[in-house]
């Protein structure tokens, strides 16, 4: 499986060519990918941010945004100036400190995290061999920062609502966990390249969601949890804790926020995707069309084809699964505090422990479906 | 010297002083939340020395475990119970400090005898494991290493029952610290939804 074009080896290369050392060269190429990865992800925002506000709009029977540029797409872009000029204000009785290093510890993991999303055999910022494991590591940074900004406000609306994040992130971080852990059983790797190649054998019918349905539905609850999306955004409910642990926060620190659970909710669209529905993977084989076309796996022409058509997929089935998140945010009902964590402990916990305990069975059963 | 290198002992020197100063800072610092979060960034440089010793599995275990569980839920415990109030004078410090300075140096000559005694160097650098330690880990942990690990979940079963037990005190027809009988009337009205009693 070791076809796909490879960049960095490429630019190495290139650079050498001007009498570089390859040390030299190493250190020009790292920040490349990693510049390019935030710039993807802040993109991404952006749209995310224009998509919610249009489909909100469609679901409610309104417009939504139209002036700023056409059908409003420059809209995202105006709210992000507008954080970015307002004053900064920090509280006079909050923790100064506290205040200001908590949006920042909830930011950075999340971003951190792109670390393992690939977007093509070779387009990932490092493989890493712990792969998903960093992810949910990572992960579990996040609530100490919304426990400091909670905490930091010196508002009870705000400590409320950090603590209920905290509790929230713990309570479903353990299922999020075990329907990986289920999906890492089947393929003998945590690196999500060895996670996505395990599914590609024969397209859309080898992906993990038509193995691991109920882990894919655990999954993706627990993602949008862990997220704080409507139907589980009981930090900030604002009906009843004003905006939770964002009600102090102002300017570019709310920006920070804001900015952190839209790269967390496409984080967590690509990292479905790339668990249960193929990652890059197109619907059919490359192979196939290869064959088809009669051109050999190797010529420039299908590398660049699968590379092209690897982005393209990665990016439609995080964006799909990103507009099936809006959706449910704008038609659901919050749900209340007591039944979020019943769901969490009584209903999720016991189902993804039985989906592991099964998929071992089943590997054990029939190795040649469920990974040898 | 090469690049590598360098930046290796770069990060070690950071991280090895956000260790030393944080810990410092977690015992020293009058303000209980400042120490727990402070303890949670000595963790973390703690992950990032596993990191540099390419235990890449070790360091991300470190961080879910005592980042995103332990240090979470002390911090958790911290907020539910702060009332702020200024803390009694203890009479006997003097003592108090001198038995805990004796314990800390005990443990500090333990800790030294081990780093002089112990061979730390790897016979060939092809004896470091690196990525393969996931896979290490799993083998040891169910082979030779089997009975410590079922012995540490049994362990943390049953402190999660007692915890279960101490928390739900409607189990119990005592209370556990008081001896007076439990106020089962209270209990029941907690457990219900606010807005049925208003009707």
């Amino acid at each position: 499986m070791e076809y796909g074009l490879d960049l960095e080896y490429s630019f190495n290369e290139f650079l050498k060519g001007f009498g570089l050392s390859s040390e030299i060269a190493h250190i020009i190429w790292l920040p490349l990918p990693m510049l390019l990865v935030l710039v993807a992800a802040v993109v991404g925002v952006l749209v995310t941010v224009w998509l919610e506000r249009k489909i909100s709009a469609a679901a409610q029977q309104r417009i939504g945004p139209e002036y700023a540029g056409a059908l409003g797409v420059l809209q995202p872009i105006a709210d992000g100036l507008k954080l970015l000029v307002k004053e900064d204000i920090i509280p006079a009785k909050a923790d100064g400190i506290l205040f200001t290093a908590g949006p920042i510890l909830v930011l950075v993991p999340v971003i951190l995290s792109w670390l393992i999303v690939p977007f093509g055999q070779n387009l990932l910022i490092s493989n890493v061999g712990i792969g998903i494991f960093l992810w949910i590591a990572l992960s579990s940074i996040q609530p100490i920062g919304l426990l400091m900004s909670g905490y930091a406000s010196n508002n009870k609306y705000s400590l409320l609502g950090g603590l209920r994040a905290a509790a929230q992130s713990i309570s479903y971080e353990i299922p999020l966990a075990l329907s990986v852990l289920a999906i890492v059983l089947m393929t003998n790797s945590l690196s999500t390249i060895d996670i996505v190649n395990q599914q590609s054998g024969a397209g859309i019918l080898s992906w993990n969601i038509w193995r691991q349905p109920v882990g894919f539905i655990v999954f993706w609850i627990c993602a949008l949890a862990e997220c704080e999306r409507l139907p589980f955004d009981l930090p900030e409910a604002e009906e009843e804790l004003v905006a939770g642990y964002q009600t102090e926060y102002a300017g570019m620190k709310f920006a920070l926020f804001y900015l952190g659970s839209y790269i967390n909710l496409i984080l967590s669209a690509l990292l479905v995707s790339i668990l249960y529905l193929g990652g890059w993977g197109f619907p059919i084989p490359v192979e196939i069309i290869a064959k088809f076309l009669n051109l050999p796996i190797n010529s420039p022409f299908i590398q660049v084809f699968t590379a092209s058509i690897g982005i393209v997929m990665t990016v439609l089935k995080a964006y799909l699964l990103v507009f099936i998140a809006i959706l449910l945010r704008w038609t659901t009902p919050r749900v209340r505090i007591d039944q979020l964590l019943d769901l969490g402990w009584k209903f999720l916990l016991p189902i993804s422990l039985a989906n592991l305990l099964i998929t071992a069975g089943l590997k054990l059963a029939f190795p040649q479906f469920f990974g040898g | 010297m090469s690049i590598a290198i360098t930046t290796q002992i770069i990060c070690f020197t950071v991280l090895s002083l956000v260790i030393l100063i944080g810990a410092l800072g977690v015992v020293l610092l009058e303000s209980i939340v400042y120490s727990a979060f402070l303890l949670g960034g000595v963790f973390m440089s703690v992950a990032g020395l596993y990191l540099l010793l390419n235990a890449s599995f070790v360091a991300a275990a470190q961080i879910l475990v005592y980042v995103g569980a332990v240090n979470v839920l002390i911090i958790f415990a911290i907020m539910l119970v702060n009332k702020k109030e200024d803390l009694k004078p203890i009479n006997d410090i003097k003592s108090r400090r001198i038995i805990s300075t004796s314990i800390c140096l005990t443990l500090l000559s333990l800790l030294i005898r081990v780093d002089l005694t112990n061979v730390w160097s790897l016979s060939s650098p092809q004896n470091s494991i690196g990525e393969e330690s996931t896979i290490r880990i799993g083998e040891h942990l169910f082979s030779d290493y089997l009975l410590p690990f079922e012995v540490a979940s049994v362990l943390l079963l049953m402190a999660m029952i007692g915890a279960i037990v101490l928390a739900r005190r409607d189990v119990m027809s005592k209370d556990i610290s008081t001896g007076l009988p439990v106020d089962q009337e209270l209990i029941e009205k907690s457990s219900e939804p606010l807005l049925t009693n208003k009707n």
